[in-house]
């Protein structure tokens, strides 16, 4: 993981209350932080309709109606009419903040073009740095594109970015192709998407020998940054100074023409996130602290946002961050259809519905997004489109979520197209230790139960997993705040934000061999169950204990995460359902109708009965 | 009582006071005054967008060092150049076989790039044009961006569309608002013609249609595998307005089999023949636009009312927008401030509202839309 600056330069010691607020699209929601005998917590929040547009055109006015909220239902004195910044500062007592951080996504976040030379290599690289810093990559161009340079140029010519950034090349390597590509972006002479006369915001990360020229050409055209590159050699990435850039440019550019962030940054010692990169930020902060690996999902109604870390081969805990444009739970819900396919949606039902009806309902909801599931079946198809989101959105991730290996060889230009570093997956749901579930369809689904089985189903989840999920939308809050405290972000976001729902136990083993037992499962030794081929069940009576699970391979070839035949030891606290005992083997296995066996399921489990628990 | 819930609403009525902006991408002219008469398809504004840049990387093309294209080129930056000028020539031994490169079009020298010896054309800028829109009087005009149009009119949104604007007249079709919309319905009378009524059409209408040259289609639903048939491809999410296809197509129901709305027939009564224009766009994310359908008034009137938006209330219709009431009709009768719990098990606001068949229901708030009686 990257060092993080510690922005804050006050006394840590006397922080007793903090009120953080994330500025959305549409709402902004304020949250206090509170130090008590036992600890932190979060103790208020308030939410109030984000105020960036007209007729206010002052996102402050949210910010200050969300505080109004918390002042009411805290009964603690916080606004301040009569002076800047119209919130208290705590000297002593019930009164007042001692610092107030933010986040913001209003306006649609960041949105970025990348480009570079090689796809798979510096392009990635760029993508990888972009995502990172919290941005929506609008579109990556590389030099080896498929497309004629006239239709490029016609792309970036439509699109409208907040910033731009370039990378390609080794360094001390040719710098042809990256001239030529910065030749092509003035050409297309891309338009910010704020201020009609702001020249356009770019970075340079490319090969250091080119900066040069770069900087020649876009002279009097961009506001041009140059840091180091991102791919310095082959199997070498550097990120940081990109995304610090990027940081920097987004405060200077993006924010400063949004209306009243000006005021916003003067109330805050530390400058306002990205909302995606602050829940990168405590997602990072969290796997560190507990060494643990962890994929993370936000599904929103248009998005979906997918955070992991995991180990590469030197065992160094990378992050990773990719964004599905198109996957989400409102807007985007006819695109999981159209990229999913309605058969694909269909195996999850209890209940078959026709393909006609299964597309019009989908696409009733995409014209009508805010609308919610009013029957049980409306509530299921959602839900079967969520599992097939997240499975989408997964393979997006592994795609892009990849380690270097290799040693590094000189090439001239010539050959650099043809040839791609080494690289591989970061993702292994086998060692995978967390999972976090975030965003509605999730975080307020009418049973937790349902929201585990999301994640394990949509996520085809291997080994054994704690599944978990974001209780109200806090980590953006919690990622600004681990920027000053980081101790105390972790300790709200293992006490108050995460809602630890179960374990889940998934061995997996060749599809083709005949086994019918398939492990051991214990616990404080006391045998859970044998668990055979085809089984599901639930194990409640486990439920919040704190113990070693032990799960056993009955069969040379199962593996539940130490490779095949190796038993597994782990010390867990199981959440509120136990835990969950999966042997459908993943790509799952259908033992008889799909729609009769997910009927079955859901009654064994009362998933979507008035008396579940 | 009223709620202060963001409940969406469609309009349908006959008489109304509409404003469109028509505004340029970049800044430039704007052809009309305050107060002036204007017809739909009247150009009221006018820019230059500036034209492609053409890069020639004349070491590669001339087989050259960076160095002697620099020292031969022909023209600097900012020259004015015609097809066949020369830019840059560089003589061999004893001034033989010498290279040279000219201009492949008009334009003018933007950038020479003394790093990499490419040279910018900036080829002419192309002029765009904005019509009014709709007929009317120019209410306002903010220089060299936008104009605004006023006029009175009868106005119906849909809840989705495809393709631009389109302008036509009114042509209702001879079927029932629940039939099914078929080829033989079109002939070369609606050539240039908005053709309303029914249901939905099948591919072969929709085909039909585009062979006799209709301008627009307003029907009450859209079958999903027929639209991506049309289109050649499906679509992923509710942001239309661009397709490249004959005609723009608006539905005001819904997907699936959904009668066109009697409001639609009582707001456009009497308007046979009346010239007409739509726009399919469609924009369903955060300051949403709906596709909509403007009609002019066969006389002038006065005092239209402006459109206000609607309020849910009690005794206010709507339509219900989930299974298992999906498309029906009702009446609010209570607003209840607390919670509930709702089938399946989600606790939200909901409301009480009464079905065109006198059934009682509760719905969540979140899955209904407002909609208008017809005014006449």
């Amino acid at each position: 993981m990257e060092a993080k600056k510690t922005l804050f330069q006050g006394d840590l010691e006397s922080l007793t209350f903090v009120l953080v607020t994330d500025c959305g699209s549409t709402t902004t929601k304020a949250l206090a932080f509170e130090r008590r005998d036992d600890g932190w917590h979060q103790s208020f929040r308030g939410e109030a309709p984000t105020t960036v547009e007209e007729p206010v055109a002052d996102v402050t006015v949210g910010v200050l109606n969300a505080f109004s909220e918390i002042q009411e239902v805290s009964g603690r004195r916080i606004l301040n009419e009569a002076e800047a910044p119209p919130f208290l500062v705590r000297e002593e007592g019930e009164v007042g903040s001692d610092l107030y951080l933010s986040t913001s996504s209003a306006g649609g976040g960041l949105q970025m073009m990348v480009s570079g030379i090689v796809h798979e290599m510096s392009v990635e690289s760029a993508e990888r740095a972009a995502l990172g810093a919290g941005a929506i990559v609008l579109e990556a161009f590389s030099a080896d594109d498929e497309r004629d340079e006239h239709e490029i140029i016609e792309r970036i010519r439509h699109l409208r970015p907040d910033i731009v950034l370039m990378a390609g090349g080794t360094d001390g390597g040719a710098s042809e192709h990256v001239t030529e590509m910065a030749e092509m972006i003035v050409a297309a002479d891309p338009r910010p998407r704020f201020g009609k006369t702001l020249r356009l915001p770019l970075i340079f990360a490319g090969n250091s020998a080119a900066a040069e020229s770069v900087e020649e050409i876009f002279r009097d055209r961009a506001q041009i940054s140059v840091v180091p590159n991102v791919r310095q050699t082959l199997s070498e990435e550097n990120l940081r100074p990109a995304r610090e850039a990027i940081h920097d440019f987004f405060l200077k550019h993006v924010m400063s023409h949004s209306p009243g962030y000006d005021k916003l940054l003067s109330w805050t010692p530390v400058p306002v996130m990205p909302t995606p990169a602050a829940v990168g930020d405590i997602v990072q902060e969290y796997a560190e602290q507990n060494k643990l690996s962890v994929l993370c999902a936000d599904i929103g109604g248009a998005t979906t946002d997918v955070f992991s870390v995991f180990s590469n081969e030197e065992g160094e805990q990378i992050f990773n961050r990719t964004v599905s444009a198109n996957l989400g739970m409102s807007y985007s819900i006819a695109n999981v259809l159209v990229e999913a396919g309605a058969a694909n949606i269909s195996r999850w039902l209890a209940d078959p519905l026709t393909e006609h009806e299964v597309r019009d309902r989908l696409r009733n909801k995409m014209i009508r997004p805010t609308s919610i599931p009013q029957t049980v079946d409306d509530l299921i198809l959602e839900q079967a489109v969520c599992r097939e989101a997240l499975r989408l959105s997964l393979d997006h991730h592994r795609s892009l979520a990849v380690g270097l290996s290799g040693a590094q060889r000189q090439r001239g230009i010539a050959d650099i197209f043809s040839q791609s570093a080494s690289r591989y997956e970061l993702v292994d749901l086998l060692k995978l230790d967390v999972v976090i579930g975030s965003g509605g369809v999730l975080s307020h689904a009418p049973n937790r139960l349902q929201a585990a089985l999301m994640m394990l189903e949509g996520f085809g989840l291997q080994g054994i997993t704690q599944l978990t999920v974001d209780s109200i939308f806090m980590m953006p809050h919690l990622g600004v705040f681990s920027s000053v405290h980081p101790e105390a972000a972790t300790e709200i976001f293992s006490r108050d934000c995460l809602v630890n729902i179960a374990h889940s136990i998934v061995p997996i083993f060749p599809p083709k061999k005949s086994i019918r037992k398939l492990c051991r499962v214990t616990f404080e030794k006391k045998e859970v169950k044998e668990l055979l081929r085809g089984e599901f069940s639930l194990h409640q009576e486990f439920a919040h204990q704190e113990g070693i699970l032990e799960v056993e391979p009955l069969s040379p070839s199962v593996d539940v995460g130490n490779g095949p035949g190796r038993a597994v030891q782990k010390h867990v606290t199981l959440g509120g359902f136990g835990l969950i005992l999966d042997g459908r083997n993943r790509p799952q296995e259908w033992t008889e109708d799909s729609h009769i066996q997910q009927q079955k399921l859901f009654e064994s489990l009362q998933l979507y009965s008035s008396e579940a628990p | 009582m009223r709620s202060r819930a963001l409940t969406p609403g469609l309009i349908a009525t006959a008489h109304a006071r509409i404003s469109r902006t028509r505004e340029l991408p970049v800044p430039g002219e704007i052809l009309v005054e305050i107060g002036e008469q204007v017809r739909a398809d009247q150009v009221v504004a006018r820019a230059e967008l500036a034209g492609e840049l053409y890069i020639l990387r004349l070491p590669e093309r001339m087989g050259l060092e960076v160095s002697e294209v620099l020292e031969g080129l022909q023209v600097k930056e900012g020259d004015a150049v015609e097809p066949g000028d020369l830019l840059c020539s560089k003589s061999g031994l004893f001034g033989l076989l010498s290279t040279e490169a000219k201009a492949p079009e008009q334009g003018v020298v933007e950038f020479i790039a003394r790093g990499t010896g490419h040279l910018g054309l900036r080829l002419p800028p192309n002029q765009i044009t904005v019509d009014a829109y709709i007929s009317g009087s120019v209410a306002e005009v903010d220089p060299e961006k936008s104009v605004t149009i006023e006029s009175d009119l009868a106005f119906v949104q849909g809840i989705f569309g495809v393709g631009g604007e389109r302008k036509g007249r009114v042509t209702f079709l001879p079927i029932e608002p629940d039939e099914e919309i078929g080829e033989e319905l079109f002939s070369d009378q609606h050539r240039g013609a908005i053709c309303i009524g029914g249901s939905r059409p099948t591919f072969s209408a929709l085909r039909r249609a585009e062979e006799v040259g209709i301008a627009g289609l307003i029907c009450g639903s859209l079958d999903d595998e027929v639209l991506a048939t049309f289109l050649g491809y499906e679509l992923g999410i509710a942001l239309t307005g661009d397709e490249d296809i004959p005609f723009s197509i608006m539905i005001t129901e819904g997907f699936g089999v959904l009668p066109l709305s009697e409001r639609v027939y009582r707001a456009l009564e009497g308007r046979e023949g009346v010239s007409a224009s739509m726009n399919g766009k469609t924009q369903v994310r955060a300051g949403a636009v709906r596709p909509e359908l403007l009609v002019e008034e066969k006389e002038r009137r006065e005092h239209s009312p402006r459109v206000e938006p609607l309020q849910l209330e009690v005794g206010a219709r709507i339509r219900l927008l989930r299974v298992p009431y999906f498309g029906k009709f009702a009446e609010i009768t209570a607003l209840p401030i607390a919670e509930e719990y709702i089938p399946t098990g989600a606790k939200t606001r909901v409301l009480r509202a009464r079905l065109e068949d006198g059934q009682e229901v509760t719905v969540p708030r979140a899955n209904v839309e407002l909609v208008e009686n017809a005014r006449s």
